[in-house]
């Protein structure tokens, strides 16, 4: 792969304002154009960068369009089988108690294929991050239905659209997890504007945050796009994920920690002498 | 999973299993499955991930007693799947790690090892064999052979695999397990059976803390220093994913530098029995009754069904009438028999299937029956 120059050349009178964060490797990127797996990235390895913990988080990239994850993050990385992400990162977790874990999945590897390594790690309130991206279909394979694919959506798979009788109906999994005690944060997100942007970045500050108080597995959904599997420009994509996704997947917190959590937020000491 | 019912409802009766913990040096009474569970936490286990299945429950129940006072840790997965993947994760970060399982849940757990010996992470595992295939019985049998010989997940990769013949052993080769895996970065089995699981013997158990332990280099400890350590078995470009398995071919030559067996009255041996782990120990009792009646035989017994010894089986084979390979499945390892052999004796296989162990005398029969036909053969 290319290497991208990086040279941030200093210019009399303009400063740096923005640049990729440290934590993300120069490499290009292999995603399509306009998916969200590149923004999510990008914000994930920035609140890495600033939380200072590159040196302490494990991530698990299983399989999907981002099993490659580990080309692009500069932190200690495994590759897992489809739908394992969970229980690789709780032998990761369980090994290392004191280190960051985050998974990385896809909507057929959190909710079909490792539906029971799920559950039974939010179950057992696992103290990982696990980051589902929901694009409702399958990106990396060719574009088959996924359980959270939409009823009447034309996949590679549902080529007569989705129809309950047979294929069952979009799988909520966010919903069914929630209310297990073992889960401690569990919010709904996306990517599709700057401002939702912003506040996934937050949810992952404070999922990493509350991974310190060893409480309970924090479950960042974000309902994003796949251009490619959807058959649609990017721009649609934002009209597909506004008018129909959604609808079905709302955002927003579902659980959230009932007290802020002081032990992240110590404040300064106070000087003696002023 | 319809276990056997009148065994589960007395599992659930009464104490838990209370920990036989010994000191070094002590000999004790102990069942094969708790000697082994024992000898791991002696051998300084980090983590054991399991499931429930007859008839190795005991492994994770002692581990669940004992774990919690010694140091170390223990869960019990939601399945063989899970608990395979965890092993993964956790030896991927670098902690010496176990898992033990019984043929079906063997069998879920086959993907992962795939994975496991692609990514070169060294672990040991641990099969105590029933009558198979399917759901199959409880009773003991070694008819996963094949399965941890010759691959049992998918690719080209190969298991250290590890025939205990009695409870010392189960003992003992847990060390052996987990310093060969982590010598070879690969997953090693210790390939026992029902029986020896749960029976009783004396032990003398290993020296706790005498194996020594390092966090390796290579592992995803959180990249302090160094570049980040990527634990992967993808390697998309074909010249890539060659690379690798010509790197792992040349590793399983390597380790053909494990080979052990045992071998027992074969200099003057007529005739040759092969058999591994509990059929080796019934064997020697055959040996013992033919020899008795004026019969030469002698037995070979593979310690390490691979890397299989070949050369070995070929030697001891050389100046005999017959070869006779005592399994208890419908003949697997007589295949590696007949490959090591030749063509120059003949090869015959005496097996039991469905959870049934063949007596001793049962193999003296079948020993004379094949005499009494080459008697035939030649007079004929």
């Amino acid at each position: 792969m290319k290497k991208m120059g990086n040279e941030i050349k200093n210019i009399d009178g303009l400063e740096v304002v923005y640049k990729r964060p440290s934590t993300l490797l120069d490499v290009p990127f292999h995603y399509c154009p306009g998916c969200g797996h590149s923004v999510v990235h990008k914000v994930l390895m920035e609140v890495v960068e600033e939380l200072g913990i590159q040196n302490d988080t494990i991530g698990v990239a299983p399989v999907g369009c981002s099993v490659f994850a580990y080309h692009y993050m500069d932190i200690d990385m495994q590759e897992a089988a489809h739908g394992r992400a969970s229980a690789v990162a709780t032998g990761i977790r369980r090994v290392l108690p004191d280190k960051y874990v985050f998974s990385y999945q896809g909507d057929g590897d959190l909710a079909a294929i490792g539906t029971a390594e799920t559950i039974h790690a939010i179950n057992r309130g696992e103290n990982i991050l696990m980051l589902f991206i929901n694009n409702g279909i399958y990106g990396m394979t060719g574009g088959q239905m996924a359980p959270t694919s939409l009823l009447g959506q034309l996949t590679s798979t549902s080529p007569y659209g989705r129809e309950s009788s047979s294929m069952g109906y979009p799988l909520k999994i966010t919903d069914l997890i929630v209310n297990l005690p073992g889960a401690y944060y569990v919010t709904r997100q996306a990517v599709h504007t700057p401002n939702s942007v912003r506040k996934l970045k937050k949810a992952i500050k404070a999922a990493f945050e509350y991974q310190k108080l060893k409480k309970g597995t924090c479950f960042i959904e974000v309902v994003s796009n796949c251009p490619s599997g959807w058959k649609m420009t990017p721009k649609e994509t934002i009209n597909y994920l506004e008018e129909k996704m959604f609808p079905e997947y709302p955002l927003g917190d579902l659980k959230v920690p009932q007290k802020e959590p002081a032990a992240a937020v110590k404040p300064e000491p106070v000087p003696e002498e002023v | 999973m319809i276990e056997n019912e009148s065994l589960s409802r007395e599992a659930g009766k009464g104490k838990p299993h209370q920990g036989n913990a010994v000191m070094k040096g002590e000999t004790r009474l102990m069942k094969g499955n708790e000697a082994l569970a024992e000898a791991a936490i002696r051998a300084g286990m980090d983590a054991y991930f399991g499931y429930p299945i007859t008839p190795q429950s005991e492994i994770l129940e002692y581990f669940t007693v004992e774990v919690p006072k010694r140091g170390g840790v223990v869960l019990q997965a939601e399945s063989e799947v899970a608990a395979i993947n965890m092993i993964y994760g956790a030896a991927g970060a670098g902690a010496r790690v176990m898992t033990s399982s019984s043929s079906p849940g063997i069998s879920l757990m086959q993907e992962g090892i795939s994975y496991i010996a692609s990514a070169e992470l060294p672990c040991l595992l641990v099969n105590v064999m029933r009558g198979g295939p399917g759901l199959g019985t409880i009773q003991p049998s070694q008819g996963d052979y094949f399965q941890a010989v010759k691959g049992g997940g998918h690719g080209d990769y190969r298991l250290i695999v590890l025939a205990p013949s009695s409870v010392q052993e189960m003992a003992d080769f847990v060390f052996d397990g987990f310093r060969l895996a982590e010598k070879y970065r690969n997953p090693a089995m210790i390939l026992a059976d029902g029986a020896l699981g749960q029976m009783m013997e004396k032990v003398v158990l290993p020296e706790e803390g005498s194996l020594p332990k390092a966090t390796p280099p290579w592992a995803t400890t959180g990249k302090v220093n160094r570049k980040s350590n990527v634990i992967t078995s993808l390697h998309i470009e074909p010249d890539k994913m060659e690379e690798i398995n010509t790197y792992l071919q040349d590793k399983y030559r390597r380790m053909q530098d494990e080979i052990r067996f045992e071998t027992v009255e074969t200099d003057d041996a007529d005739i040759l029995l092969v058999a591994f782990g509990l059929s080796a120990r019934i064997c020697q009792k055959t040996l013992e009754l033919a020899r008795e009646k004026g019969m030469k035989v002698g037995l070979i017994r593979p310690i390490t069904l691979y890397p299989f010894p070949s050369a070995a089986i070929a030697e001891a084979a050389a100046k005999t009438q017959f070869v006779l390979t005592v399994e208890m499945n419908a003949g697997q390892m007589v295949e590696d028999v007949r490959l090591a052999v030749n063509g120059k004796n003949p090869v015959y296989h005496k097996g039991r299937m469905g959870g049934i162990v063949p007596s001793p005398e049962e193999i003296l029969t079948e020993i004379e029956s094949i005499l009494e036909k080459q008697q035939a053969e030649v007079e004929g």
